[in-house]
């Protein structure tokens, strides 16, 4: 008689859970719809390939010129020369994490290290704009502009050190002991171990780790804009300001742009951009880690 | 020939060796006496505040083989690890008393366990090739260690040194880990053979391996000591039996007896270690 009862309450529970997992599925397919659909009426006004191959971008001021690739110029700078910073830096931390440190030091410095990307981003952005650039970059090079694609470039770097520090660790820790035994065992120091076993077992994890680090710079918004301003231009110069693919949709959204005009519409092409950028980077991410569990298990 | 339950092998590899196949019936001859190498006097291993190995002594011959037996956890392997301070990567470990070899304190400071490696090579449990092509595999440690001799010669005479040779040889670029496991374990001692030791220490060697390339190892072992001395531990009885010319009964840490092998299994003068040979505990 507690029979139906009971199945009920199975069946509720079942709902309910399975609601949650859609709940993602859910609100990814919504994204991708916006996405889609608001820049469809973008992509009548503006060729795909004007777009993708202009030099110019003016959204705002007239004449009016949608060419992206200053946004992407910016925005690959600022994560290159984050990664350029954050991935000596990260992997040398896991390295002294994973094959140096003892392990008192360990279990103290690697949550140290996580609490780090907890810091909002916000003041990351703050930290660039009121420290790193007067203090550092324009004492170092005057020429210097307030808003810099260095200083959000360094700020970025910085966030990003624990992303790449933390799964390298992982990464490195999954080399086999026995295979760091055997190479001890052939009279092998510690970097030889290191550099030749180690790191070449763990180099699609560190890839992996890499790239997930690299999918968050491109994708970094905040401190971006604070630290880069917003100034599109198809530049090398890092000392300038530059406008990056987020800071641009920060700029449009907190204006008065009205809906359904043309630079409403772009930030929708724009994001959408930006989201097909982190997606794949994040696919081939995810093919490394899978790659690499399959090597040791 | 007629041989009691505890004789198992297989039947390949048979020669007419009948010191190697019939301890069980008669006792293998005492070997003619070499100087010692390895000489461990009073050690003690501590994990901690536990006992692993205690107030150890026993000398190692030269190229003779020496087995370790005993149950698991009696600190076998933890004494073997000691010889090439395979140990110091544990935390917290501790030691009393000396391992010299060649009549050198090994946990001398200025004694570099490099240097102590180079001449104590190791053959592990799990066979443990990296993930690199054959021959990358032997010439590995040579290479780091400045070998200045034709490395290619080096890598031939290690394999076939390890009777791997025929095996092997048309396809040194292919990856290790392709091998079976009783390849990769004679890769391994090719390995080690190639950094040119004068011990091998063989933790357990064939515990992952099938009857056939166990008998193969076992072979192989025979030939080493020849030239190397080898220091066996197994938790297999008649491997120790077969292949070992001393024998070390370890029980909770402490050396029990150690004696000729022959002597060891047909006439132990220690209760505990006959209970153990009989199969009354472990």
């Amino acid at each position: 008689m507690r029979q139906p009862l009971r199945k009920a309450r199975e069946g509720l529970i079942y709902g309910v859970l399975l609601g949650c997992a859609l709940v993602s599925v859910v609100t990814m397919l919504g994204i991708i719809t916006v996405l889609v659909s608001e820049s469809v009426p973008f992509f009548r006004e503006v060729s795909v390939w004007s777009y993708l191959t202009g030099t110019r971008w003016s959204a705002l001021l007239e004449p009016r010129t949608f060419g992206v690739l200053p946004l992407l110029a910016g925005t690959v700078q600022v994560a290159c020369g984050a990664l350029a910073l954050a991935v000596p830096v990260g992997l040398g931390a896991a390295i002294y994490l994973s094959e140096y440190a003892s392990p008192r030091l360990r279990t103290l410095t690697k949550p140290i290290l996580e609490i780090l990307a907890g810091v909002p981003t916000v003041v990351y952005g703050y930290f660039a704009l009121t420290f790193i650039t007067p203090d550092i970059l324009q004492r170092i090079f005057p020429a210097a502009e307030v808003f810099n694609a260095a200083s959000a470039a360094i700020v970025v770097g910085i966030m990003i050190v624990p992303t790449i520090a933390s799964l390298c660790d992982d990464a490195l820790r999954a080399v086999p002991r026995s295979l760091r035994e055997g190479a001890y065992a052939l009279a092998a120091n510690r970097l030889e171990v290191t550099a030749r076993v180690v790191l070449p077992g763990a180099f699609s994890g560190v890839v992996a780790a890499v790239l997930l680090a690299l999918a968050r710079a491109l994708g970094e918004t905040m401190a971006v804009t604070l630290a880069a301003g917003m100034t599109p231009k198809l530049t090398l110069n890092p000392l300038t300001s530059v406008q990056t693919l987020t800071s641009y949709i920060v700029q449009v959204s907190l204006g008065d742009t009205p809906h359904g005009t043309i630079e409403y519409q772009s930030i929708f092409a724009v994001a959408l951009t930006l989201f097909l950028i982190t997606l794949t980077i994040n696919v081939i991410a995810q093919r490394m880690i899978r790659r690499f569990r399959e090597e040791y298990d | 020939m007629k041989l009691t339950g505890l004789e198992v092998r297989p039947p390949m590899t048979r020669t007419a060796d009948s010191v190697r196949t019939s301890f069980v019936v008669e006792p293998k001859p005492v070997p003619e006496r070499t100087p010692s190498v390895i000489s461990i006097d009073r050690l003690s291993v501590l994990y901690g505040t536990h006992v692993a190995v205690k107030e150890v002594s026993m000398e190692i011959a030269e190229r003779r083989v020496t087995a370790i037996i005993g149950p698991s956890g009696c600190g076998k392997s933890t004494l073997l690890r000691s010889i090439n301070r395979m140990n110091d990567f544990i935390a917290g470990i501790g030691f009393q008393g000396a391992i010299r070899f060649r009549g050198r304190d090994i946990r001398d400071p200025g004694y570099d366990p490099i240097d102590l490696r180079r001449s104590v090579g190791m053959v592990f449990q799990k066979p443990n090739p990296f993930p690199k092509s054959i021959y990358r595999n032997v010439a590995w440690g040579a290479a780091i260690n400045g070998y200045r001799g034709d490395l290619t010669q080096l890598v031939e005479d290690a394999l076939k040194k390890a009777a791997l040779w025929e095996e092997v040889k048309d396809k040194l670029s292919q990856s290790a880990l392709a091998l079976s496991g009783g390849q990769q374990q004679r890769l391994c001692i090719a390995r080690a053979i190639a950094l040119q030791p004068e011990v091998l220490l063989m933790d357990e060697p064939c515990s992952a391996l099938d009857p056939i390339a166990t008998a193969r190892i076992e072979d192989l072992i025979d030939k080493l000591k020849a030239q190397y001395t080898v220091v066996l531990v197994t938790h297999n009885m008649q491997q120790a039996g077969r292949v070992s010319d001393y024998t070390a009964f370890m029980y909770m840490g402490e050396l029990i007896e150690m004696d000729a092998t022959g002597r060891i299994f047909t006439n132990p003068q220690v209760r505990k270690t006959q209970d153990y040979i009989t199969g009354r505990f472990g």
